[in-house]
């Protein structure tokens, strides 16, 4: 038994402190971020601030959900955080269910799925698909932070190949109680998958949630930007003017600019271990073929 | 599976497939792929299309039809653009350095982490190390910019503990380089180990116990049984990544990069951003993209062809 010998009792030690080690410093950034958030101005300013709040006060988070912009911008995020996830659950898992009938069921199968390969391989690339928002009237609209990314083709592969796995002996079963492909696919198919589903939707909020770029070029309205793109305007193009006339006077900007970065990762953060239960399991599951 | 549905043979014939209800009627199953197949087309398809104006002076004033077609003038542009070959070759440093980090760093913690016998100290970890993975790139650097900060935490520590005078991480352009490829490395490393994880947890104990009754020591069974059965899938994961050579993360140097240290730390995807969307330079910035695309799309047939042919790997 290697594990009773000393040397491996001593390596054993060590291992267990690195890794421990390693693991909290991919915390420690968040943690400080946070102390910072929760500390008076005048030691966050002055860089005294490293794993524990001085002088604690919440005044930067009730300055943050004072701040009209962005309140509007979290509420940008919400809609389309759930309605872009709602819509690509629906298209995406439909289209999955059937291109993951047989091709001898579903002739066009194979054709279905190099249609959408393809669009895996080779894009248009960022210009084309800017002035393609701009001849379709969707600048400055919800709708163009949702269309362009709501057919995610690996998700689809994800679903289908996961499909392929429900026995086949479900499916005939409904079909001889006379069920057609739809009621077959909500009824039998949507209740197994589950687990898998749930992964993905968790990715694709997580995906919406994170998303920035879009905003950036297609949004010009101050108060239509999702919060993903307020905060890059405030943290990289240090846009100022949005944050609070307030903060510049009494000097809050680190602290205010912390506690909107944490409310903005905190969702997040939320939904992480449930994403983390169940994204282990399902995208195993689902990747696995025969 | 899909041998054991079909039972009668006729010889000669195509075999004809004993229809079911459900079977009948494939146009529910065209309908239901038509609304992904019909987004598909506006976002991806049209947009391809659009990719001709790579070849034309694309004025947003005359549209597609009337611009004037200008042949590879674009193209010819970029090859005689020294800062082209710059960001070119920013790119790629940037792409190889993180692809072979994230190769090699995720499949020794995997090996480390596969030591932690007390699961609830193995979860711990995991749950801490993957974290990272799914905060995006403007919280990051929204972290990052305040700590690297010359005022920052880490030039606190680094001149309270060494005594170094403070480092500018992003004003510094080989600095920016480390900082992009180490922040990198400490985003993703836990995520990509998932797979080692369970190409792990898949390796049969008896190999083993048949080891130990041969008097196989921990470190002999590490060498001889667990990176054997890791290096497989540690082929494919390489072959794979062979289609980013050229996508050195956009978001991550779009958020932490500035004027400063374009020399060394702009990218192609960076750069068709400026050029097309800023300068309004719509065609040559859509041919350097052309240029990206075509390279990653000969990557990827490659590199999904020899993986399929040394490990059988597919993803449909």
């Amino acid at each position: 038994m290697y594990h009773k010998t000393l040397s491996y009792r001593v390596f054993s030690l060590f291992n267990n402190i690195f890794l421990t080690a390693v693991s909290v410093l991919c915390l420690l950034p968040l943690v400080h971020l946070l102390m910072v958030s929760l500390s008076s101005s005048a030691p966050a300013n002055a860089g005294l601030v490293s794993f524990w709040p001085i002088g604690f006060t919440l005044e930067a988070y009730a300055k943050t959900f004072n701040n009209a912009n962005f309140l509007a911008s979290l509420w940008v995020s919400v809609e389309r955080t759930v309605l872009g996830t709602a819509l690509a659950l629906i298209v995406n898992t439909i289209a999955a269910y059937a291109l993951s009938k047989e091709s001898r069921v579903f002739r066009a199968r194979n054709i279905y799925l190099w249609y959408f390969v393809i669009t895996m391989l080779f894009s248009g690339g960022l210009i084309p698909g800017y002035i393609l928002i701009l001849k379709l009237g969707l600048m400055n609209s919800l709708m163009a932070l949702i269309l362009p990314g709501l057919v995610a083709v690996f998700n689809i592969i994800l679903m289908l190949n996961f499909f392929r796995t429900v026995p086949k002996d479900l499916e005939e079963a409904s079909f001889i109680d006379g069920a057609g492909q739809f009621r077959t696919f909500v009824s039998i198919y949507l209740p197994v998958s589950l687990p898998v589903i749930a992964t993905i939707s968790l990715l694709v909020m997580v995906g919406h949630w994170n998303a920035y770029f879009d905003g950036i070029i297609y949004i010009r309205d101050s108060e239509k930007l999702p919060l993903a793109t307020f905060m890059q305007t405030i943290i990289v193009q240090a846009d100022m003017s949005k944050i609070d006339s307030n903060a510049l006077v009494n000097g809050t900007q680190r602290t205010l600019r912390a506690s909107q970065i944490f409310i903005s990762a905190l969702p997040i953060l939320l939904v992480y271990p449930f994403l983390q239960r169940f994204f282990v399991t399902g995208i195993v599951v689902g990747a696995v073929k025969e | 599976m899909e041998a054991n549905t079909v039972q009668q043979v006729n010889p000669g014939k195509t075999p004809r497939v004993p229809r079911k209800k459900g079977s009948k009627q494939p146009w529910v199953l065209h309908f239901m792929v038509l609304p992904a197949a019909l987004l598909v087309f506006i976002f991806s398809y049209i947009p391809m299309g659009g990719i001709l104006m790579a070849f034309q002076d694309y004025k947003p004033a005359l549209g597609f039809a009337d611009s004037p077609w200008v042949g590879l003038k674009h193209f010819e542009y970029m090859w005689q653009n020294d800062y082209f070959l710059k960001i070119t070759w920013n790119t790629l440093l940037f792409a190889c350095s993180k692809m072979v980090m994230n190769l090699i760093i995720p499949f020794f913690f995997a090996l480390l982490l596969n030591e932690v016998r007390k699961m609830g100290l193995k979860r711990t970890i995991q749950t801490m190390v993957y974290l990272p993975h799914f905060l995006s790139w403007v919280t990051l650097s929204g972290i990052l910019i305040d700590m690297l900060a010359q005022t920052g935490l880490i030039n606190q520590f680094l001149s309270g503990v060494f005594g170094i005078k403070p480092i500018f991480f992003l004003g510094d352009g080989n600095w920016f380089r480390f900082t992009v490829i180490v922040s990198d490395v400490w985003k993703e490393f836990g995520f990509n180990m998932i797979i080692f994880l369970a190409a792990l947890s898949g390796i049969n104990p008896s190999l083993y116990e048949a080891a130990e009754v041969d008097g196989a020591g921990r470190w002999k069974q590490t060498l001889y049984i667990t990176i054997p059965a890791l290096i497989p899938i540690a082929i494919v994961v390489a072959t794979l990544a062979l289609g980013n050579v050229l996508n050195a993360n956009f978001d991550q140097i779009f958020n932490l990069y500035s004027p400063l240290i374009y020399q060394q730390g702009d990218i192609i995807d960076t750069f068709v951003y400026r050029e097309g969307l800023l300068s309004g330079q719509f065609s040559f910035a859509t041919a350097v993209n052309l240029f990206k695309s075509v390279i990653s799309l000969i990557l990827i047939v490659i590199s999904y062809r020899l993986a399929y042919r040394f490990a059988g790997y597919r993803i449909f």
